[in-house]
């Protein structure tokens, strides 16, 4: 390239000037163009996003996020942890559960279990948010919706303790033959297939809430689409819902108990699953809570941010394919995989995310028993972590095998962070510890639980969640009649502790089944445990009285309110 | 013309139509379907609901209804999102993925031609030396990194400065976009500014731009009328792809920044496997980008008489 010459210089030097002039024109175009598209949209709203902090305490208010948009709020089918975070502040069903987890009085003020037969009295100031009593009738109508075959709701089997319910799901008997009864408009009477200890539990559970009939027909088929096609029962109403952005939740003056409700809005007003963005969010002051990962947790110390912990009750274990042809359905090859792995170092030196705690049993560590926690009651047997015994029991695997190796082994897992580290531990633990080859296929959700299904893996990298707060809702997993038992273990000797557990009405007798369905699972090898999910979150000291739980709604705020001068 | 518009638009309809049959293919020969949940469904259950969606019917009649529906301009309803329109879906989140792409490209098409002129301009010296620096940075930095940038920026700024001077994250106000469109539309800036470079690098020493000075035109007309217009045209051809990769491949910042675009009801319906979602949003954004792709070749032919067809 030659020198620039002096009349090059001068045709740059104008042309730069042109170029400046075109820089200032772009930054007005692109401005106007922003307020231009921003006025075309109609989102100039301040509400939408929310531009207000954390806590406005001339308000009363706070602002938080959640993780997804709600996928549907109609309680017939709405059976998802998000849904489930703002159904627990919108809607209350007959009973609900209280700050520490236990059963309490919700529009039911009191109830009766007697035998196959439970009645149920809902209180005369029971209102929805139009203020027209909520009635047993609403009750009896959400139940018969839900089990209606033309509803096609995958939440159905939650009420097939109730007597004829799942015929009727079945489209085997009329709606009417569901043994769901108001006697009047205060009194609703339930008939069930057995006495069952645990009902009272279940009807805390979503699919469980009322839907008042003359406002389910009048939305024509979009009830619960928007915040005004519901009616709402619960602490608090939705007042807006802008779908993917935000929604606002107001206090609901005609709420039973609306005294104890202490807020007067909750905003969900950011909707994702960024855990750096919420991060960045609260350090921003603009939602009151974020849960923290393990390289923030440093930062979250220094900062002294109010630190609380708690179990969102997933418990993830390995499952093996029991199918008869499976390598994976002999004990001793299960037993030495049980004995080649320590079962604190996934979570200790894999995952390592705060709040994960090792899984010791398919029975949570918050899971209660008779008068204390289930695994205090009933200590979980450990495996010892012994390669040289691990060994010699695939040795006598291969021999009743008649397999000179053991071949490759599917370990079917899903496409999550942590599922991806824990298949790659355990591929590494068990080709070091056994010489065993694991083959990793990796599935998104949907797809891993459709090759579990069909049977397509040797082992996988599974999990479960509760429904109810009863050691049963875990229990019967492995029932050889429980279809999420995809990996079609089978033993009758568990399967009558199981329905000990569901018929039994005595406490420590169901309690006892459990314990020995722990005992079984460790003997046979059938669950070796991977984690129990919790996690670690900071709050906004101004805010007090957050509930996060496993049960009910994960993040609670009707319990929460403002402490301005908190620290 | 008016007849090599007709083959064009013939020929993005049997493309959309490819594209509607090869998700469908490929949507319904994964594993699973968008039935299966963490709790099994008993026969009775799933009887029920291939029932309401229509998949116990045969295959074939499926893909036929699909495609009537198509036709009709219905997506159907959501299998997640129980009550909601794939249709709603679409118009209620297109348009906040629009406005985010437009915006990006429109910042990176004016930035781009800006810097590529004037790093032109200034061949060999220091300041091409440091925005072709720049240009390589941005465009091999993925967006998500440069999302998470701008945000811990965005957030040690306001702590600094004691108040929010624009927000971390969120839509619906201007504040809100400023930060994810400049994010969006930095690797396409960057790609533009190269582009625009080479292009006026051959124009700079092509025989008219020479004509022109020699027969003593002002320079600011030999600049603008002359090399810039002309350099501008491939920076054309680039932009409608871009306008379309932007809008629809905005799903990683639309997560960082919690904007309630489409991109993010595209990936989770993937996810999900939400056949009626994925049908609607891929058919929806095969279209879009069909269109693009057309209105730029169209352009193009305005712009530049000379590739007018006959």
């Amino acid at each position: 390239m030659s020198s620039p010459t002096g009349a090059e210089e001068g045709f740059n030097r104008s042309a730069s000037r042109q170029l400046a002039l075109y820089g200032v024109f772009a930054v007005l175009g692109f401005t106007l163009l922003m307020f231009g598209l921003n006025f075309a949209a109609g989102l100039t709203s301040t509400q939408v996003g929310g531009v207000a902090g954390a806590v406005d305490v001339e308000n009363n208010e706070i602002t938080a996020y959640i993780r997804q948009d709600p996928p549907q709020l109609n309680t017939t089918g709405a059976a998802d942890a998000i849904s489930g975070i703002v159904l627990g502040h919108i809607m209350e069903g007959l009973l609900r559960y209280d700050e520490h987890g236990d059963i309490a009085p919700g529009l039911a003020e009191s109830w009766e279990l007697d035998g196959n037969r439970a009645i149920f009295h809902i209180r005369d100031n029971a209102r929805w948010s139009n203020g027209q009593p909520i009635t047993a009738h609403d009750f009896e109508f959400a139940w018969k919706t839900t089990l209606d075959p033309a509803t096609a709701s995958q939440y159905a089997f939650i009420l097939y303790a109730i007597k004829n319910a799942a015929a009727v799901n079945a489209g085997e008997l009329p709606l009417s033959e569901a043994g769901i009864r108001a006697l009047d408009d205060h009194t609703l009477e339930v008939v069930l297939e057995q006495p069952i200890a645990y009902f009272d539990k279940m009807v805390a559970f979503t699919t469980y809430f009322p839907i008042n009939e003359a406002f389910f027909r009048s939305t024509n088929g979009r009830y619960a689409a928007d915040a005004d096609t519901m009616i709402y029962s619960g602490p608090f109403k939705l007042t807006s819902w802008v779908r993917g952005a935000s929604l606002r939740l107001e206090k609901n003056p005609y709420y039973w108990d609306h005294d104890r409700i202490r807020l007067d809005a909750v905003n969900f007003a950011y909707i994702t699953e960024d855990t750096n963005t919420l991060l960045n969010l609260f350090k921003d002051g603009r939602i009151v809570l974020a849960d923290l990962t393990a390289e923030m947790l440093e930062g979250a110390m220094q900062q002294r941010w109010i630190l609380d912990r708690f179990m969102d009750g997933s418990v993830f274990f390995i499952d093996f394919n029991h199918r008869p042809g499976r390598v994976t359905g002999n004990l001793n090859l299960r037993k030495a995989m049980q004995l080649a792995q320590d079962g604190n170092e996934l979570v200790d030196r894999v995952i390592k995310l705060p709040g994960y705690l090792p899984a010791k049993s398919l029975f949570p560590v918050w899971l209660k028993g008779v008068e204390r926690t289930f695994q205090e009651e009933y200590p979980p047997p450990v495996p010892e972590y012994n390669v040289a015994l691990a060994r010699e029991y695939l040795e006598k695997a291969k021999q009743e095998l008649g397999l000179a190796e053991i071949p490759p082994l599917v370990m079917l897992a899903d496409t999550s962070p942590v599922a991806t580290i824990s298949a790659q531990y355990y591929q590494q633990v068990f080709r070091k510890n056994l010489g065993l080859e694991l083959v990793i296929d990796q599935q998104i959700f949907g797809q891993r639980l459709a090759k579990m299904e069909a049977g397509d893996f040797d082992i996988v990298l599974s999990g479960w969640g509760p429904d109810y707060n009863d050691p049963l809702t875990f229990g019967d997993y492995y029932a050889s009649w429980n279809l999420n038992n995809r990996g079609r273990y089978l033993n009758p000797e568990l399967d009558a502790q199981v329905r000990i557990g569901q018929s039994s009405l005595d406490p420590r007798e169901r309690m006892d089944a459990f314990g020995r369905i722990q005992q079984i699972l460790f003997d046979d090898a059938v669950f070796i445990g991977n984690y129990e999910r919790g996690k670690l979150y900071a709050t906004d000291p101004r805010v007090k009285g957050i509930i996060r739980r496993a049960i009910g709604a994960e993040t609670d705020f009707t319990a929460a309110y403002i402490d301005a001068d908190g620290r | 013309m008016w007849q090599y518009t007709l083959k064009r638009i013939f020929q993005g309809i049997i493309t959309i139509w490819f594209i509607a049959t090869a998700t469908f293919v490929a949507m319904h020969s994964v594993p699973g379907d968008p039935l299966s949940s963490e709790r099994a469904t008993t026969p009775a259950i799933r009887a029920n609901l291939e029932e309401r969606y229509g998949l116990n019917k045969p295959i074939l009649e499926q893909y036929a209804l699909y495609i009537g529906s198509f036709l009709k301009g219905d997506f159907g309803i959501s299998f997640t999102q129980r009550n909601r329109q794939v249709n709603d879906i679409i118009r209620e989140h297109f348009p906040v993925s629009a406005t985010l792409g437009i915006l990006a490209v429109t910042f990176a098409a004016l930035g781009g031609v800006l810097f590529g002129a004037l790093t032109a301009l200034y061949r060999n010296r220091l300041p091409d030396t440091i925005i072709m620096f720049l240009v390589i940075l941005g465009i091999s930095v993925p967006s998500f990194v440069f999302a998470a940038l701008g945000q811990l920026l965005l957030v040690n700024i306001n702590n600094l400065l004691g108040f929010s001077l624009l927000p971390v994250a969120g839509w619906g106000t201007v504040a809100h976009m400023l930060i994810p469109a400049l994010v969006l539309g930095m690797s396409t800036m960057a790609y533009v500014t190269r582009l625009m470079r080479s292009s006026m690098l051959e124009i700079i020493h092509s025989d008219y731009i020479r004509t022109a000075k020699a027969k003593g035109l002002p320079a600011g007309r030999i600049f603008t009328r002359h090399e810039l217009r002309n350099a501008i045209l491939p920076v054309v051809t680039v932009l409608g792809p871009a306008i379309a990769t932007i809008t629809t491949g905005g799903f990683v910042v639309e997560l960082v920044f919690a904007i309630p675009g489409l991109g993010r009801f595209f990936v989770q319906a993937v996810q999900q496997l939400d056949y009626t979602v994925i049908m609607g949003t891929t058919v929806f954004y095969g279209a879009f980008l069909v269109t693009m792709v057309i209105l730029v070749d169209l352009l193009y032919g305005w712009i530049d008489p000379r590739v007018r067809v006959q």
